[in-house]
């Protein structure tokens, strides 16, 4: 039973988002500040919580401050409800660590694939159990881990599994399109700004200089390609 | 960061520009006429034109009188002096007259004259003259013809080897009864020093005319400096002021017309930017009242939106009616929705928030993506040229599309056709999506307006899934892209909606990959 954190200062939308996903067999809290979810997650019913949805317009701390802490304990999937759906709000957004985003007024049903989704790249892979190493940077595919430099690295599901598809194929080129399709299971148009976003996150954490990055390389006008190192 | 493009300035079509947009722009500045045209030189030439007008008519008026006056003058004394030398020396003379009286007669009516001049006695045949070797020709048969028939004083002016000179003529008479005694007398005068006189008049008139013409041509360049400076920052002004500078003022020197026009200037530009700012704070505030209520909307609608689907679920299970309401309510909700959504877009465009996210896109994948989303793909004929790519906002090429053969498709009638093609343009190419129906086509009424906001073509049917903003949302995203959208009816019937999207030199085109 997914376990899920409802973060939501609107007592009507965040009781209305509680009682759909309690009827489809989610374990809810909820909170009604950033400061009330962050104290949630700290204390013990924290330990179990898989995914948060964040809404960014909070009284205090808003989302954005609220996503940015919650990264730098956790690799907790988020994702952000925003009520403006401004270009602004999305790319801001994204760039604290949100995975993904939902615009309000959102159905049940959108809502929860995804939250499905976002689960789903949390679940452990079965496949490629082997271990690769490219100067500096190893991907185990087994045990899910990433290690820079002998350090290891925390990413969120979503920047994992946005590095185990790049680095699966290496020097092989990935349109943004088929990562949304396979990274976050997005079967509706296209929003390339995750991408970017992931991309962007993903590199700041693995790159030696994330400016010129060595590992996640663009091709522009078609998309990412991982190496060659 | 992906590439941003600045948004175009659209025009709206209801005529809402945005407050920045400017005024009308001026028509480019009115090439100047030639330099003749220009009013200074037409200042300088007309005073000078005045000024030599006046002084050569004051000239050739008093010149004339001046040498009427001092010709008069001479004549008058010399024929007083004459009469009275003839009258005192003629009685001396024995009649008929000999040739050497005669001679004597002339000579000394000559020495007794100012400058002893040539006198000439005829009587008859004979003559008389004070200087035998003078050439009496001066005195014309005119003259002689007049002191004869006349019996009285004559005089002509004549020139003589280019001299003028006063010819006087007169008879003798006898007694008080004035009888002609056949006796005529005549002397020539040259008229020189007078003619010098006037002379001499005419070229101090002809030395001062140039300075004067100078002069007023000075003053003319003055007094057209002093005119034309308002004039020029009238005009300067203006064209500010049409530029959408609202702020601009001229100064008001002295009170005459010119600073009238300065006084009236200033106000009409006072009355406009109040006007202006007034409208604009209006339009301000209605735009930002449309995105609050929206704004507003947005949270009850969240909580009523994540609930209704718990009534659909849930609605088998209910009492029929109870069932129906919480169906209604549902559906309705969606509805509110999807028309808060729209106005949100529209208030974004509206207040110029709306921007472009571009990604390098292949528009027949997007095209087809967006049919296939919406289950369209079998329900729509499509021609789709491979390759037709450029950096476009995906979504909002997605909204256009969506709408474009969601009308199609709802209000015509099939098949409906969908074709892609693209042309060169000399800053690159320009594609062009034509989405046809085979339905009855649009009335003329609904062509023009079927851009407007809330129009709905049919009257009968105005509660339609859509919000009634799609079609003006699709021009807008269309426009954000510098592109437009026509809406026509095909020869044989059934719309035609035409997109046409510039589409600049992709990334890939305008520059080799780099890694």
């Amino acid at each position: 039973m997914p376990h899920v954190l409802l973060i939501e200062d609107d007592a009507a939308v965040r009781d209305g988002m509680e009682l759909v996903l309690r009827r489809h067999g989610y374990d809810v809290d909820t909170a009604a500040t950033g400061e009330e979810a962050l104290a949630l997650l700290d204390g013990p019913a924290g330990k179990t919580v898989e995914l948060a949805v964040l809404d960014l317009m909070l009284p205090g701390i808003d989302g954005f401050e609220v996503c940015r802490r919650l990264r730098a304990r956790s690799t907790l999937p988020v994702i952000m409800l925003t009520a403006r759906g401004d270009d602004a709000d999305i790319v801001q957004g994204l760039e604290a660590g949100a995975d993904d985003y939902v615009v309000k007024p959102v159905t049940a049903p959108v809502l929860e694939a995804r939250i499905k989704a976002a689960l789903r790249r949390a679940e452990p892979q079965p496949a490629h159990p082997e271990r690769s190493e490219y100067t500096g940077l190893v991907v185990d595919r087994a045990g899910l881990t990433v290690t820079r430099h002998g350090t290891p690295v925390a990413l969120p599901p979503t920047e994992l599994r946005l590095l185990l598809e790049l680095s699966a194929s290496p020097g092989r080129v990935l349109s943004r399109e088929q990562l949304l399709e396979r990274v976050w299971d997005h079967d509706y148009l296209g929003d390339s700004r995750l991408v970017d976003a992931a991309v962007g996150r993903l590199r700041a954490k693995i790159e030696d200089e994330p400016a010129r990055p060595r590992y996640i390389q663009t091709v522009r006008g078609f998309g990412y390609r991982f190496g060659p190192v | 960061m992906k590439p941003r493009r600045p948004s175009p300035r659209a025009r709206n079509p209801e005529g809402g520009s945005r407050p920045e947009a400017p005024l009308r722009p001026l028509r480019s500045r009115r090439a100047r006429g030639p330099w003749l045209g220009s009013l200074r030189t037409r200042l300088v030439v007309t005073f000078v034109l005045v000024t030599l007008t006046g002084s050569a008519t004051a000239t050739v008026l008093a010149y004339r009188e001046a040498r009427t006056a001092i010709l008069k003058r001479a004549q008058d004394s010399f024929q007083d002096n004459v009469h009275d030398r003839v009258t005192t020396l003629a009685p001396d003379v024995d009649l008929p007259p000999t040739a050497r009286g005669l001679t004597e007669l002339a000579e000394r009516v000559s020495q007794s004259l100012d400058g002893a001049p040539l006198v000439v006695t005829r009587y008859r045949e004979l003559q008389g003259s004070s200087d035998r070797l003078a050439d009496s020709s001066r005195i014309t048969p005119e003259l002689r013809e007049a002191v004869r028939t006349r019996s009285a004083m004559s005089f002509q002016r004549v020139t003589h080897r280019d001299t003028p000179y006063l010819v006087v003529g007169t008879p003798v008479t006898f007694g008080d009864d004035g009888r002609a005694s056949g006796l005529e007398v005549y002397a020539v005068t040259s008229l020189r020093p007078e003619q010098d006189d006037t002379g001499a008049l005419l070229t101090a008139v002809r030395d001062g005319v140039a300075p004067v013409v100078l002069l007023s041509a000075l003053l003319a360049l003055l007094s057209a400096r002093a005119v034309l400076r308002p004039v020029r920052d009238l005009g300067r002004a203006t064209r500010k002021l049409a530029e959408g500078d609202l702020s601009i003022r001229v100064a008001v020197k002295g009170r005459d017309e010119l600073a009238n026009l300065a006084q009236d200037f200033n106000e009409t530009a006072d009355e406009l930017q109040s006007s202006v700012t007034h409208l604009r704070d209006q339009e301000e505030r209605a735009r930002r009242f449309v995105a609050d209520v929206s704004h507003e909307l947005r949270t009850p609608l969240a909580a009523m939106t994540m609930v209704a689907t718990v009534l659909e679920e849930d609605a088998d299970q209910l009492p029929p009616d109870t069932a129906q309401a919480a169906r209604t309510v549902s559906a309705e909700t969606a509805k509110l929705s999807r028309l808060v959504d729209d106005l949100m877009e529209m208030s974004r465009f509206d207040s110029g928030a709306a921007r472009l996210t571009l990604t390098d896109t292949d528009v027949a994948e997007a095209i087809r993506a967006s049919l296939a989303l919406r289950g369209w793909t079998d329900a729509v004929r499509t021609e789709l040229p491979e390759g037709v790519r450029a950096p476009l906002d995906r979504r909002r090429l997605d909204v256009i599309i969506a709408n474009l053969v969601g009308n199609a498709l709802h209000h015509g009638a099939p098949p409906v056709t969908l074709t892609l093609t693209s042309t060169p343009t000399p800053t690159g190419r320009t594609a062009v999506v034509t989405v046809t129906d085979q339905g009855p086509g649009l009335s003329p009424e609904a062509l023009t307006r079927v851009f407007d906001r809330f129009y709905k073509a049919d009257a009968a049917r105005t509660r339609s899934e859509g919000s009634g903003l799609g079609t003006a949302i699709s021009l807008e995203n269309a426009r954000l892209h510098g592109g437009t959208i026509e809406a026509t009816n095909a020869p044989e019937g059934g719309a035609v909606f035409t997109l046409s999207l510039p589409l600049p030199l992709s990334e890939t085109e305008a520059k080799a990959p780099t890694a």
